[in-house]
């Protein structure tokens, strides 16, 4: 099993028709993805790779029994997209779009609460590479070659260092359920939390992978719902132990602005949760293969 | 984004915040002239610079004659300034504010946040106003009032007026105190900022509220849509090379150690710098060169990274996925043209059409040092660097 995404889950990219929905609709139908169509406002009726174009999600849900989708719209934008998403009844939303402003995510937030628990959309990003169940689909950007089926769930804020973290693992026979980008923003869709508890209920990831870094609380959560709710193994990185406080490293979220965010604290509160933290970047393939043969 | 305390107040003022008579001096001459149009005999005469922590700095000096101010004046322009927040380069100092002095009866903290735990707008408020307010968390909690704002309703006046009676403003104040706390909340929400700080908040001795200090930050992302909050940017406080990163869509932080460094992805960027650090070197900065970088971008890197002249040797770790390894090891060969490379290079690429891009690197002829892993990376770049200052 996967979570969120599988070779069966119905796809449609939110932007289908721009040049960069078309790249990657393309790269994930060939990979395997069931895409069924996408949404471009205006251009409705048409086809687009062989799909047919929507003029609103709500139709390619009614019309295509979308499922999940995938956003490539312009970050002005993107947030009302993301709304859209979630009031046509869409169960899973990547959003890869960057730069969105942080007062439109908490508007998105917000606006996703309308909804009972069971019927809210998953989202995950904004700002991330995506998700990939490899050999299965994948909803995302990352270059699909370096993730090899198997049974490590992987979680991450950043989209290049899951690509190390996968190309690690495959070199050393470890291969992923499903990798979930989660995105560099200061408010996302899913924490690193809220995708444990999906690794967690999913009987064949055996352990997890979470690959964090400075800024906000969210390994911090993590740690605490590792502590109290989590069976499986947890292997964790922490990127920035020499980053500068008060500085933004690259993510808008990248940045160390009070107590418990700066990359030495959360290592620390992860080491006291019991969590296997990669003492450098590049032993992350290595601690993970080790306690997979402690399991 | 960054603005001055100058411009920080005449926004808050647009959103019913008071603040003292004062204005803008770019001369000495300047200054005296702002004394005299305020009148009365006392003035603060401050520096302004992206930075809190001035007072401590020599940026900060009462004044009670126009001698004064013009003596505080002549030192402080053009001086560079250092507190822990500009780092031990400092920043100069090109303008001055002049303001009216105030006689204060009490001072009081008071900063909006984005609070990531809660994903909403926070207001945090102490009743001892003037000091840093981590270390009030750290040595008085209690006196901390931290209130949570619904987003869709905005401050309300009974939470507006819940802070001011913790705070045991007097009965007479109560309405001026929850004008200021809705005026600074919406000041947050309709410029899109990520950070207002008010410290001090003063009650004056004639029964007034008024902002003595103000800071703010604009989120970047959404400067598109404040184009009156875009052009208070001033590039003068900003380190060149970070302007001239931005300018050409880089993400670039200067650090102070003598590794350069260029990178695709801000995590795999921040991973990099500690692996240097783990092999026992110092990285000189960080720089995410972003997905889809064309070769000119990879050039304008180079450029960037290299014009540190402290830089001794230079590391690009690329993993390829938008970007392909073939474009990057293009760009890399057609920087050698264009830049002159003065230090060794170590090049590890990884992900899309890495063979390719590999055998770009390999044919060029140019005295790359390649490496396959990040761990080998960091490892060459750190003894290149030990070679080139003969350590």
């Amino acid at each position: 099993m996967t979570v969120l995404l599988n070779e069966k889950t119905k796809v449609i990219v939110q932007g289908f028709t721009g040049k960069i929905g078309t790249f990657h609709a393309e790269e994930m139908m060939n990979y395997g993805t069931n895409l069924v169509g996408g949404v471009t406002p205006g251009k409705g009726g048409r086809e687009h790779l062989g799909k047919p174009v929507f003029n609103t999600v709500k139709e390619a849900v009614q019309e295509a029994g979308a499922e999940a989708s995938i956003i490539f719209v312009p970050a002005a934008f993107a947030a009302d997209s993301i709304m859209e998403a979630a009031d046509a009844g869409i169960k899973y939303c990547v959003a890869i779009s960057d730069g969105i402003p942080a007062q439109d995510m908490m508007t998105v937030k917000r606006y996703m609460y309308r909804y009972k628990k069971e019927d809210r959309m998953v989202l995950t990003g904004p700002n991330c590479a995506g998700t990939i169940s490899p050999g299965k689909a994948m909803l995302g950007i990352m270059p699909d070659h370096i993730y090899m089926e198997g049974n490590v769930g992987v979680v991450g804020r950043s989209g290049t260092l899951g690509y190390e973290a996968a190309s690690q693992m495959k070199e050393r026979g470890i291969g992923i359920t499903t990798s979930v980008g989660i995105g560099g923003d200061p408010i996302n869709g899913s924490s690193h939390r809220d995708i444990l508890e999906h690794f967690e209920n999913d009987p064949d990831t055996k352990a997890v992978m979470m690959i964090g870094e400075i800024g906000g609380p969210q390994e911090a959560e993590a740690a605490e719902y590792f502590k109290n709710h989590v069976t499986k193994p947890l292997v964790a990185y922490i990127a920035g132990l020499t980053a500068p406080k008060g500085r933004r490293m690259g993510h808008a979220g990248a940045i160390v602005s009070g107590v418990g965010e700066s990359a030495a604290e959360k290592v620390a509160l992860l080491k006291e949760a019991g969590v296997v933290v990669a003492p450098t970047p590049s032993d992350l393939g290595s601690t993970m293969e080790q306690v997979l043969k402690d399991l | 984004m960054d603005i001055h305390e100058y411009q920080a107040k005449e926004l808050l003022t647009k959103f019913g915040v008071s603040i003292a008579p004062g204005g803008l001096a770019y001369s000495p001459e300047q200054a005296v002239y702002r004394a005299k149009e305020i009148g009365g005999n006392k003035w603060v005469v401050k520096a302004q610079i992206h930075s809190g922590a001035r007072g401590k700095a020599g940026g900060v000096k009462v004044c009670t004659s126009e001698d004064e101010v013009l003596a505080a004046a002549t030192e402080m322009l053009g001086r560079t300034l250092v507190t822990h927040q500009t780092g031990p380069q400092g920043k100069v100092v090109y303008r001055l504010y002049v303001e009216e002095g105030a006689d204060i009866e009490r001072e009081i903290y008071v900063a909006l946040v984005l609070d990531r735990v809660k994903q909403r707008v926070a207001m945090v408020v102490s009743s001892e106003g003037g000091m840093d307010i981590e270390e009030v968390a750290a040595t008085n909690p209690d006196a901390i009032i931290r209130t949570e704002i619904e987003p869709q309703v905005g401050l309300t006046d009974f939470q507006a007026r819940e802070i001011a009676f913790k705070l045991n403003l007097p009965p007479a104040l109560i309405t001026q105190a929850v004008k200021t706390f809705k005026g600074a909340y919406r000041s947050f929400t309709e410029l899109d900022a990520t950070m207002v700080e008010i410290n001090p908040l003063v009650v004056t001795k004639g029964g007034h509220i008024r902002a003595l200090d103000a800071k703010m930050a604009f989120d970047s992302n959404a400067l598109f849509r404040r184009p009156q909050i875009a052009e208070l940017r001033d590039k003068s406080q900003e380190d060149p090379r970070e302007t001239a990163a931005s300018d050409y869509g880089l993400s670039y932080v200067g650090l102070d150690g003598d590794i350069g460094c260029m990178i695709n992805g801000a995590g795999l960027a921040m991973a990099s710098l500690d692996m240097i650090k783990h092999k026992g070197g110092e990285p000189a900065n960080f720089l995410d060169i972003g997905g889809g970088a064309s070769p000119e971008r990879v050039a304008k890197a180079f450029e960037l990274v290299l014009a540190d002249e402290g830089v001794k040797a230079f590391l690009v770790n690329i993993f390829a996925g938008i970007n392909r390894c073939d474009w990057i090891a293009e760009g890399i060969v057609q920087a050698f043209k264009q830049v002159e490379v003065k230090v060794p290079l170590v090049v590890r690429l990884s992900g899309t059409n890495v063979e390719q891009g590999q055998k770009i690197i390999d044919e060029s002829g140019l005295p790359i040092i390649s490496a396959h892993t990040l761990a080998e990376a960091a490892e060459k770049v750190v003894e290149a660097r030990n070679q080139a200052v003969g350590a």
